[in-house]
């Protein structure tokens, strides 16, 4: 029982962990990649070093700001959207396997990992009902419409690769992959990360924030360290689509060298190389209207998933 | 689409629009975005890297006080009276004995308003004497209005920020000054001695022609003469080459 706690303790400082520095560390690569792809250098003051520390300093400036509550707002509601926002990467994070040592012993990884990411979204529903402005409003009921969408086909690729492995557990599926995986389950680790962008409203799927419509959709009335909760929280979501799309259909820990010692260190660099992807994404495309984001999920994402998932069926029963 | 592929012909034709595959676009939105970040960022990081600026930059007005006639023409003609000129007349003793006295202005006070200064350049365009200049100097902000009232000292410091002007465009036609002694050596019967004397700097009309072996790229580009010039020149031009050959 005390080993337990012991463990449930050192998983939550070690999510919490992860959770502030990847998500900074993946803040601080939007801000550099982004303006470098848009021939800018980006920050390059704060910290010294190429503005190493910008992130930090935003993060202070933040924490200094006041919190406006405008007189409509539900209160509650209000103050405690932005923590429901942040909790379900954190808890995702705890669940992911790093190397094979490193990994929780959860049976049911894929499917709890789905359900708590599915859980952010109320965040965006809170925040959007509780600001009493319409344009939170809009954005919120945007975002809900998007993750409804969106969470089939996810849910379609992840049960395509959950078939080929056989097993729910992340390092399960982690061990049984193999590379030319990359072949066979290459629409669904699409499908996956496509729609993994679109839950979490990054461009080109960011109508539920979309600007130069609605101001920033839920968060429109969010001032100080709330919504820098918020945009801790997306980045955050970035890291654990990441992870997950590596642990799912890039071989988690695998690679060259020791698992036990350098599977970490694989883990890492998967990561952020697709997080670069969803970055580089953000800058090459315009943003999809609401109905074209609803239309590339039911009309192109949802049948190509249920393909995917006959094939993987058709194989597995073959083999 | 059959049809239209059997129609295609391998020559693209221009008035319709080339059709592109499907997912073209993504492809090149993000080759776009890749090659930019491959390649060195524009910034210009301002304070570290002082900015390089082209010569005709409207940074500040630079007074140079001797030619300054105090005749008033830049503060009259300046669209919000942002410049303030006092002055007094002296006389000066006649030149030869016998002589009439003469009187000039002497300026006691020259001084532009920054704060007021919208920079459109009149004063320096109406200047009949070269006292006022640009200068693309632009660092000289300060914490109150009043002190953006340049006097002439300080005016006179940016003398020293000026630029050589830059040489007239290619096709520029030729300057005031040059153009008249063209057209005087146009229509003055052409001597050879005159030619070979000719210095260098001075743009001859002869030198220019394209029958003269020496003309070509690497006249500058004042000298070379416009169109019509050329088409008048011509005939003079002639004989010469005659002689060459």
């Amino acid at each position: 029982m005390n080993s337990t706690l012991t463990e449930i303790a050192i998983r939550l400082a070690a999510g919490l962990g992860g959770f502030v520095v990847l998500s900074l560390v993946v803040g601080q690569m939007e801000h550099k990649v982004m303006a470098h792809q848009q021939a800018r250098l980006g920050p390059m003051r704060a910290g010294g070093f190429h503005g190493w520390a910008q992130l930090v300093a935003d993060g202070i400036k933040f924490v200094q700001k006041e919190a406006v509550f405008p007189r409509t707002v539900d209160g509650p509601l209000f103050r405690l959207a932005p923590v429901v926002a942040i909790i379900a990467p954190i808890v995702v994070l705890t669940l992911l396997p790093l190397t094979p040592t490193l990994s929780p012993t959860l049976d049911l990884g894929l499917f709890v990992v789905l359900a708590v990411m599915a859980v952010s979204v109320l965040a965006t529903l809170m925040a959007g009902w509780a600001s009493a402005n319409k344009f939170s409003l809009i954005g919120a009921l945007r975002a809900a419409a998007q993750v409804m969408a969106y969470e089939l086909p996810m849910v379609l690729a992840a049960a395509s690769i959950a078939m080929a492995a056989g097993t729910l557990s992340l390092p399960g599926i982690v061990n049984a992959w193999s590379p030319w995986w990359l072949v066979w389950q290459l629409p669904a680790a699409v499908i996956f990360f496509l729609a993994g962008m679109a839950e979490l409203h990054r461009p080109p799927f960011d109508a539920p924030v979309a600007d130069s419509e609605i101001i920033f959709g839920a968060y429109t009335e969010y001032t100080g360290i709330r919504f820098a909760l918020f945009l801790l929280a997306e980045y955050a979501g970035v890291v654990v689509l990441c992870a997950l799309t590596v642990v799912l259909f890039l071989g988690g820990w695998r690679g060259p060298g020791d698992p036990d010692a350098l599977g970490w260190l694989w883990t890492l660099l998967k990561v952020f190389a697709l997080a670069f992807v969803v970055i580089w994404a953000r800058v090459s495309l315009p943003r999809l209207r609401a109905d074209q984001i609803q239309s590339l999920a039911w009309k192109v994402l949802v049948p190509l998933g249920l393909a995917q998932l006959a094939l993987t069926a058709a194989v597995k029963v073959a083999s | 689409m059959s049809t239209a592929s059997s129609h295609a012909s391998p020559v693209p034709n221009p008035a319709q629009p080339r059709k592109r595959s499907w997912g073209t676009g993504l492809l090149t939105a993000f080759a776009t975005t890749l090659n930019t970040m491959l390649h060195r960022a524009k910034t210009q990081q301002y304070p570290e890297n002082s900015p390089s600026l082209p010569p005709r930059t409207r940074g500040v007005i630079a007074l140079l006080e001797e030619n300054c006639t105090a005749c008033m023409l830049c503060a009259r003609e300046c669209p919000d009276w942002c410049i303030y000129i006092d002055s007094h007349k002296e006389t000066v003793p006649p030149e030869t004995p016998g002589g009439r006295e003469k009187s000039t202005n002497v300026l006691d006070r020259f001084a532009i308003d920054f704060s007021l200064c919208m920079y459109c350049g009149i004063c320096v365009e109406v200047c009949p004497f070269d006292a006022l200049f640009w200068s693309p100097q632009f660092e000289y902000a300060e914490f109150d209005l009043a002190s953006l009232t340049h006097e002439k000292e300080r005016l006179g410091q940016w003398v020293a920020t000026v630029p050589v002007p830059a040489g007239l465009d290619e096709r520029a036609a030729p300057a005031k000054a040059v153009d008249q002694a063209q057209q005087k050596l146009s229509t003055a019967p052409p001597t050879p001695e005159v030619r070979r004397t000719d210095p260098g700097d001075t743009p001859s009309s002869t030198r220019a022609t394209a029958t003269d072996p020496l003309a070509g790229p690497a006249t500058s580009a004042a000298a070379r003469p416009t169109v019509e010039e050329k088409a008048t020149l011509a005939p003079e031009a002639k004989p010469e080459a005659g002689e060459s050959a």
